[in-house]
């Protein structure tokens, strides 16, 4: 159990006093977000790849409704949970969970209008996973992007309740900023999913 | 293990009954205990792996041999290479990692000592997913069996269509299981790095084992989650109809191949980066100089992380790309080769002009450079496509991947063994059975996959579970099992060393190689708590100032 | 020295090297010299392909050689020149960290030997995969099953199995074969080492190769990528013919079956069994596409792709239990009385 101590009469540059490393939580949840990005990727290139393939079946300019509202909800949704945090880290408490519900309400909604959108496709249009080439790739690579969303609904109603029973503080504030790194993501995957299906792909 | 308690004198210490030892294991978040654990798992994974392989040759040891039925053949060089990648290389590297690191550094543990834990049982869980298929994985010959697809599992023979049952299944999911696993840890590793290095660590100062960990757990993250979205993609088409990999519904086959293999190749790397990383801790101590050329090693091993996302279709040269894809992935293939020989250049560097001393793990670090030059050369080779439409699906591959993977990864994992155990169990290794250890694997080794870049030139094609006479492949294939079994030998001589010793081991102290980085600075083994106070550096081998007051590294870095 | 002369001074010297390559491998694979049956190695190859693919190994082998020997003798000297000795005991050796000219040197230096093997490579690589095709050259499409090789001659109208045939080409006035590979299951891949390299066979995407073997005799191969079960057992016979023979084969094998009287009731069992769902035969009922064609069965040396001899008693073993030869096959044992099995095997043996 010897412990040598390295603080000798040597004065080392770059010691304590101006030692600052980043924030552990934030370089995890970057290293989650590119590990989720290239997912992602796949995904999105198995989409294009497969375009104008499928040899039957509805074709995506046939069945493909643009979800602008839904898109807006998704993307409001950043700019919501941005200003929850913005507050929670001025420790103004009230303001932080009005912005945080609401952006679970926006959260909420956009899955509603996936589910509404893939009802539509299935029992209008009889487009399922099974049908053809497009059928696979659209729910997979849709269905990843809702899957995203809901786990990321799940934590945010998780500090929801911890909000709302009075739990959550500034001294939260950094473990916020991280689960608003990946809402931030799940939107940001949107963008990308949004253009390659609805624009790109018809 | 030690209870790492300090001691005060004249207190009595009780015995801790076992259960409560195993308890205290099966529930550790400690980065010590859990990195002892992912090595002890992979040592179960490789004697099993090696079974596997013993099976292999001695049904090929003639032509038209019958040892084993064609169906339980393919099943073993499918578990044979499943796991040996993902349940023996990954999981000693990232225990290595999983130690060293947080020791390196001068950190307390890794970032997420818990997420650390639950990586560990993850991957831990795949490897018995995957061989619970013996006992649970049906298929259409009958009950009972592992999957028997190859370990990449291709489309479509991977498909429902001509892989019924459930046998594949459990390829998928131990692997999807045990991926998601990798990826905590790699966060991890990362995390721990870039957050809880002492101060006065700067990035240039870190030893270059953490460098290179550093760069391996990024390519964890780009490498391994492709084989995971390719993966879900298969269950899906498996089980919900879809037809990603689908050949009569338009799919392609092709697309799992570059899916699977822009995992595969930077997947190598993640193998090798970490035994780069050993050598550089290893070669230097052994011959008393620092690593020649630091900041060119870390740029390299960078550039290597980079230039190796870019050469996945070298495993697809045969599949009739055009020729401008097949000239590029050429052209880049080769030219990852330049980085790499330039660590081999700076390793040679590192030895010359210096002292060097023929200790286990320096034997085997010589083995290493021999061998790695020779399996980097093949790679060469095969990287001119047009010499790969004949070497390619050949014994001339497996040779050169063997050569990479146990001439040079598991050459570099033993001298890592016979450098580390001391500070992690307080023993010596054997120093007599090592070299017995280090000399019969050797011969073994070269006698196995020397011979085996023949059978390949004269056309003998992989996965084949026999073979017709006269080809001139016979005597080979028997001269290589023969050297397979001595390889067998030599890893009983190194288990019953590792075993040995721990008993009956002679008493290593803090710094029994003379060596320079922080893990050396505290007890063998280390305390729970890791350093007593935080260390504060001022170069890149501290211990080395401290020896040497008189004239420091920090003087000229 | 420019280049090319570099180059051709490297030729010379490789062909001397694939020389003794050759010699070599030839006494590995214990072929009698001069026989008519080849073997597998890569390194006498016997059709342009594997030629040009055989001399750049050969270049690519000189400089990986070079390079070996270079930095081995490196390795070899610092183990032996700096080795411990105990009169070093308790003295550090001089502390180098680096220098930069040495790491210029050696980054640049296999910077250009990258360079100079690429455009050897590119070179190679187009002449083979962008040849174009001649109007002599004959067509065949390959068609990979598990676990045997369909060929069809579509301009010959000649469809046969596992055993092909084509012929030998002059270079003077080539006759290539250019080869249209598909998959009807699986990925499989053809490998026919000294005519050329392998190309894939894969579902949905089609592949091209081509051979212009110059001499002839029988060529040895296997299916190189891993397909199923028996994948080990699905070997490949390419009978590289003289124009004579191969014109008096094509006439052979394009027309119908021979009709045999004294087969008549063999003929019976095959149509009344399952035979004739996967099997045809030309000019009769039996058109069926899953199995092989059997028109022309006993021109083959072999059946079951090259498991087993194409004679009586493994025609008639394997007809009653496949699996006593190939293990893991897809075609049924279909369970035939001794008697229907005796006139069975007769009627596919007036198959010729």
């Amino acid at each position: 159990m010897s412990a040598v101590t390295m603080t000798t009469t040597t004065a080392f540059p770059n010691t304590a006093a101006e030692w600052q490393l980043p924030s552990r939580g934030k370089v995890a949840m970057a290293g989650l977000i590119i590990a989720e990005s290239a997912i992602f990727t796949i995904f999105v290139v198995a989409y294009l790849f497969y375009l104008g393939k499928s040899i039957s079946g509805p074709t995506p300019r046939e069945v493909l409704e643009t979800p602008i509202f839904y898109t807006i909800c998704l993307m409001s949704s950043s700019l919501t949970i941005h200003l929850a945090a913005k507050c929670l880290a001025r420790g103004i408490g009230f303001a932080f969970l009005g912005f945080w519900l609401l952006t679970i309400a926006l959260g909420g909604l956009f899955l509603y209008g996936t589910a509404e959108e893939w009802h539509r496709l299935i029992y209008e249009h009889g487009l399922t996973i099974s049908t053809n080439l497009f059928g696979t790739t659209y729910y997979s690579l849709v269905g990843l992007h809702a899957f995203h969303v809901t786990a990321g609904l799940i934590m945010l109603v998780t500090v929801a309740v911890f909000g709302l029973s009075g739990r959550v503080g500034e001294k939260h504030s950094s473990r916020i900023d991280v689960l608003s790194m990946y809402w931030h993501f799940v939107d940001a995957v949107w963008v990308v999913v949004f253009t390659v299906v609805y624009v790109l792909g018809r | 293990m030690s209870s790492n308690a300090i001691t005060i004198p004249g207190a009595q210490i009780e015995a801790r009954p076992w259960v409560d030892e195993l308890h205290q294991w099966l529930t550790t978040v400690d980065h010590k205990r859990l990195g002892i654990l992912y090595v002890l798992s992979a040592l179960l994974f490789l004697a099993i792996g090696g079974v596997e392989a013993l099976i292999i040759r001695i049904q090929l040891m003639r032509p038209h041999n019958d040892f084993v039925s064609p169906e339980v053949f393919n099943r073993m060089f499918t578990m044979h290479g499943t796991t040996m990648i993902f349940f023996v290389a990954m999981p000693v590297l990232f225990g290595f990692a999983n130690y060293l690191v947080p020791l390196m550094i001068g950190a307390r543990d890794m970032a997420f000592p818990r997420l650390n834990a639950f990586s560990f049982w993850l991957s831990f869980l795949g490897a018995l997913l995957l061989y619970f298929s013996f006992l649970g994985g049906s298929g259409l010959y009958g009950a009972g069996s592992a999957p028997d697809v190859g370990w990449w599992s291709y489309a479509p023979l991977s498909a429902r269509a001509f892989s019924p049952g459930h046998s594949s299944d459990y390829w998928t999911l131990a692997l999807l299981v045990s991926g998601f696993g990798s990826i905590g840890t790699a966060i991890n590793i990362i995390a721990t790095i870039l957050c809880l290095r002492c101060p006065g660590m700067k990035l240039n100062r870190m030893p270059l084992l953490v460098w290179m960990n550093l760069v391996m757990a990024g390519m964890v993250l780009l490498a391994i989650t492709p084989l995971s979205a390719a993966q879900i993609m298969l269950l899906i088409d498996r089980y919900l109809g879809g037809h990603f990999f689908d050949t009569q519904a338009g799919g392609s086959a092709v697309l799992w191949m570059h899916f699977f293999w822009i995992f595969g190749h930077p997947e190598v790397y993640v193998l090798i980066i970490p035994c780069f990383a050993f050598m550089s801790e290893i070669i230097p101590v052994f011959s008393r100089k620092p690593i020649f050329g630091y900041p060119v090693m870390v740029a390299a091993t960078v550039c290597i992380a980079f230039v190796s996302m870019s050469v996945w279709a070298h495993h697809m040269f045969t599949i009739g790309m055009n020729s401008y894809a097949n000239s590029f992935f050429t052209l880049t293939t080769m030219a990852v080769g330049v980085p790499t020989g330039i660590k081999i250049f700076n390793w040679i560097g590192t030895m010359w002009g210096g002292t060097i001393q023929f200790k286990t793990p320096m034997l085997f670090s010589i083995a290493f450079l021999f061998q790695f030059l020779i399996a980097g050369l093949t790679g060469i080779m095969m990287a001119a496509s047009p010499f790969d439409w004949q070497l390619s699906l050949s014994y001339f591959v497996v040779a050169h991947f063997h050569y990479v993977i146990v001439g040079g990864i598991l050459f570099a994992l033993f001298a890592a063994f016979y450098y580390w155990y001391p500070k992690m169990t307080g023993r010596m290794l054997s120093e007599r059975l090592g070299k017995w250890h280090f000399w019969l694997f050797l011969i073994g080794f070269h006698l196995t996959f020397d011979v085996m870049h023949i059978p390949g030139m004269l056309g003998m094609p992989r996965r084949i579970y026999t073979y017709e006479p006269g080809r001139g492949w016979d005597t080979l294939n028997f001269i290589i099992t023969v050297g397979a079994f001595i390889q067998a030998l030599a890893i009983l001589v190194f288990l019953a060393n590792l075993v040995m010793s721990y008993f009956k081991g002679a008493r290593a102290g803090n710094d029994p190689w003379d060596a320079w980085t922080l893990e050396w600075s505290i007890s063998s083994p280390p305390p729970a708590y890791n350093f007593a106070t935080v260390p504060t550096v001022g170069s890149r081998r501290p211990l080395w100032d401290l020896k040497h007051p008189e004239d420091p590294d920090s003087r000229y870095e | 020295m420019s280049m090319l002369e570099k180059y051709s001074t490297v030729r010379v010297l490789g062909q001397t090297i694939l020389l003794l390559f050759w010699s070599a491998m030839t006494v590995w694979a214990n072929e009698p010299k001069g026989s008519s049956s080849h073997g597998t190695n890569i390194f006498a190859p016997a059709s342009t392909p594997a030629k040009s693919i055989a001399d750049l190994s050969v270049f690519v082998l000189v400089i990986t050689g070079i390079i070996f020997v270079v930095v081995f003798g490196l390795l070899v000297y610092s183990v032996v020149k700096f080795r411990g000795r105990s009169m070093d005991a308790g003295r550090e050796p001089a502390q180098v960290y680096g220098s930069t000219q040495i790491e210029l040197a050696w980054t640049i230096i296999p910077i250009l030997i990258v360079v100079v093997l690429f455009l050897a490579t590119a070179r190679v690589i187009h002449a083979i995969q962008d040849a174009p095709e001649p109007t002599g050259a004959v067509q065949v499409t390959a068609i990979g099953h598990q676990y045997w090789w369909e060929f069809r001659y579509p301009k010959l109208g000649i469809v046969t199995a596992n055993e092909l045939h084509i012929p030998v080409s002059d270079p003077s006035r080539p006759t290539p074969t250019f080869l249209q590979l598909l998959s009807a299951d699986t990925d499989h891949s053809f490998w026919v080492p000294e005519l050329a390299g392998k190309t894939d066979l894969i579902p949905n995407h089609p592949n091209r190769m081509w051979m212009d073997p110059q001499r002839t005799g029988v060529f040895l191969g296997q299916c190189a990528q891993y397909c199923g079960t028996q994948h080990a057992k699905m070997l490949l016979r390419v009978s590289v013919d003289g124009p004579e023979e191969f014109a008096a084969w094509v006439r052979a094998q394009q027309s119908l079956a021979v009709e045999d009287t004294g087969a008549i009731a063999g003929k019976r069992v095959f149509e009344s069994n399952a035979c004739m769902n996967c099997h045809a035969v030309a000019g009769t009922a039996a058109d069926g596409r899953f199995g092989p064609d059997l028109t022309h069965l006993m021109s083959r040396a072999t059946i079951a792709a090259g498991a087993a001899e194409n004679t009586q008693k493994n025609l008639r073993l394997w007809i009653q239990d496949p699996s006593a030869i190939k293990p893991g096959s897809l075609m049924p044992a279909i369970k035939l009385s001794d008697a229907d099995l005796d006139a069975v095997v007769s009627y596919m043996e007036t198959l010729r």
